[in-house]
């Protein structure tokens, strides 16, 4: 089972993105679970969102709280302590940030890799939801799925205009990273 | 067909493929998203039926109440103070013997205010004289939701489809959808015995008097005594159909031959069963008990259940201060009647959205473990946080 955990803020599509990638999942013929962690609900307020993969029925419905992957939406939410929290030896945090890697990896013992995710949304769509860009790139960095997957997953949540520009969206996203940085070993797969 | 869906949406899917006659809800979290789903397939025509927009959750109640005593299929969904603003209607639906089916997306009642998931507000309306079901996964609660229609007009009694809120309404997850053909096969359309008929008037919901009201609430326990038998044919009828049973009245799984059992309903038994596959071999093992029906309560099947245990424990996911836990508490006493009852331990659990850990497992199976362990306790409560005295 792979695990994710999402944070953002709302109006961030932080809950599309976790319904996203376990749609992709799904597309790629995994058993998913998706499912937000609502605070307040308002434009702003954190949100955290858990996504689960695995190739059998999942069963376990507790908060994800050793994830293999974090995805944060919002680089000043890189401020929470609490951030990281549980995130699995080995595991990887994938930033929406202009800040270089570099300068955001030096506070974090765990890989970092740093994406200007709502600028390259705000090129592409017009609009500043980071959500596609950051899971092209996650699934880039990651190779849990490929990227059709999550191409057929937003053919079926989006349709022409905005479909064709977040497909343009996700190739530049995932092109952005190095792809299978993130790969585990064949042997803790 | 297998899909990944939201419980929401899968869940007014399957509403639309019942083909009811009316629907009538108000929009309260976390039911919201099973309404506007509807109402979106009315909007766009893949949904045929009376959607009627109201201004409260007492008139959902009550506009299902009118349409079902006309002989017309009727669904409403609601959650926590929903089910409290419905609750006067809600009696008034059971004890009329009108079948109809509401979904709750089960949701603490406040105060304190609280829009997360307990089950709270099913039990605050225990004795209205529903049959209560319990999911505990959205596949369950499709296919549920589509024998509820069945059982409901089979046993002339409202059901009340029980989901937990978020956990369940909010959770993207693959889902086998039927097919409109094998709901159709499963559903006949609606011919209510009672129905209204303007050529042929008759009341509804007039006054009894002492002479009969003691009969009709004897009547009126007696179906729910022979809705067990409907429950469970109604779901092995479904598994014919679609390979799927939906646990009957009640399902046991885990390790037969373990000492302990835990019995829990809705959402918290994936986590349970996740548990015991993850912990089992270290922290031991149990029996795990679904209870799927609430109402009518299965007194036989739970002692055949719990059979040759020496510790049960039940997890409530609402609790009735003063007393402790509520299925726990009728658990013990349809037990009283064993000759070798087990031990019940009861536990609340995840109140007001707390989450509940797969550790929560190991630390069961070592409450069981312990002689001295309370009877009752709000097993997750951080008493540290509490004033003294309410510790």
């Amino acid at each position: 089972m792979i695990e994710y955990r999402i944070h953002g803020r709302g109006g961030q599509g932080s809950v599309a993105a976790a319904y996203l990638l376990a749609g992709a999942a799904f597309e790629a013929g995994f058993t998913c679970q998706a499912f937000p962690a609502f605070g307040a609900e308002r434009r702003g307020a954190p949100v955290t969102a858990f996504v689960r993969i695995d190739d059998r029925p999942i069963t376990l419905r507790s908060q994800v709280r050793a994830p293999d992957y974090l995805v944060v939406q919002d680089d000043t939410l890189l401020l929470d302590p609490a951030l990281t929290s549980g995130l699995k030896p080995g595991g990887a945090m994938l930033v929406n940030s202009r800040k270089p890697t570099d300068e955001i990896a030096a506070n974090f013992d765990t890989r970092v890799v740093a994406v200007p995710a709502t600028e390259m949304a705000q090129e592409a769509i017009g609009k500043p939801i980071p959500n596609t860009a950051l899971l092209a790139a996650l699934l880039a960095l990651t190779g849990d799925l490929p990227q059709e997957a999550l191409a057929a997953a937003l053919k079926s949540r989006f349709h022409g205009d905005t479909l064709a520009r977040n497909l343009t969206l996700i190739a530049r996203a995932a092109a952005s990273v190095e792809a299978g940085a993130w790969q585990k070993e064949a042997s803790d797969a | 067909m297998r899909e990944a869906l939201e419980g929401s949406l899968a869940i007014a899917r399957a509403v639309a493929m019942a083909k009811p006659d009316v629907v009538a809800a108000y929009p309260i979290t976390p039911q919201t998203h099973i309404v506007e789903n509807l109402s979106k397939l009315v909007a766009e025509g893949d949904l045929h039926t009376e959607f009627v927009s109201v201004e409260s959750e007492f008139s959902a109640a009550s506009v299902v109440l009118g349409a079902a005593a006309t002989g017309a299929r009727a669904y409403t969904a609601t959650a926590s103070q929903g089910v409290l603003l419905m609750s006067e209607v809600l009696f008034n639906i059971a004890g009329l013997r009108i079948p109809l089916v509401m979904t709750v997306a089960n949701r603490a009642v406040g105060a304190p205010l609280s829009i997360w998931n307990d089950q709270s507000d099913a039990m605050a309306v225990r004795d209205a004289g529903w049959i209560h079901l319990h999911c505990a996964s959205n596949q369950e609660a499709v296919d549920t939701t589509i024998q509820a229609f069945r059982i409901a007009e089979a046993t002339e009694l409202p059901v009340m489809v029980c989901m937990d809120g978020f956990v369940l309404t909010h959770t993207m997850e693959v889902i086998d959808m039927p097919g409109q053909a094998q709901v159709d096969a499963f559903l006949p359309p609606f011919a209510f015995s009672r129905a209204l008929d303007s050529a042929d008037p008759r009341t509804v919901g007039t006054l009894v008097d002492p002479g009969w009201f003691a009969e009709m609430r004897h009547s009126h326990h007696a179906a729910m005594g022979r809705a067990l038998g409907v429950i469970e044919k109604v779901d092995a009828d479904f598994a014919k159909l679609t390979g799927r049973a939906s646990g009957g009245l009640l399902t046991v799984t885990g390790d037969p031959d373990a000492r302990v059992g835990i019995l829990a309903m809705g959402s918290v038994v994936g986590t349970l069963e996740a548990g015991l596959a993850d912990f089992g071999t270290e922290a031991g093992t149990a029996r795990l008990i679904k209870l799927r029906a609430f109402r009518p309560f299965p007194a036989r099947a739970l002692r055949e259940a719990v059979a040759g245990l020496d510790t049960l424990i039940v997890i409530d996911r609402a609790i009735s201060p003063g007393l402790g836990g509520i299925v726990g508490s009728e658990v013990s006493a349809v037990l009283q009647s064993m000759t070798a009852a087990p031990r019940v331990l009861n536990y609340a659990l995840g109140l007001g959205g707390r989450d509940i850990p797969e550790s929560v497992y190991p630390a069961l199976i070592a409450a069981a473990a312990n002689p001295l362990a309370p009877r009752f306790a709000v097993f997750d409560a951080d008493l540290d946080k509490l004033m003294p005295e309410d510790r």
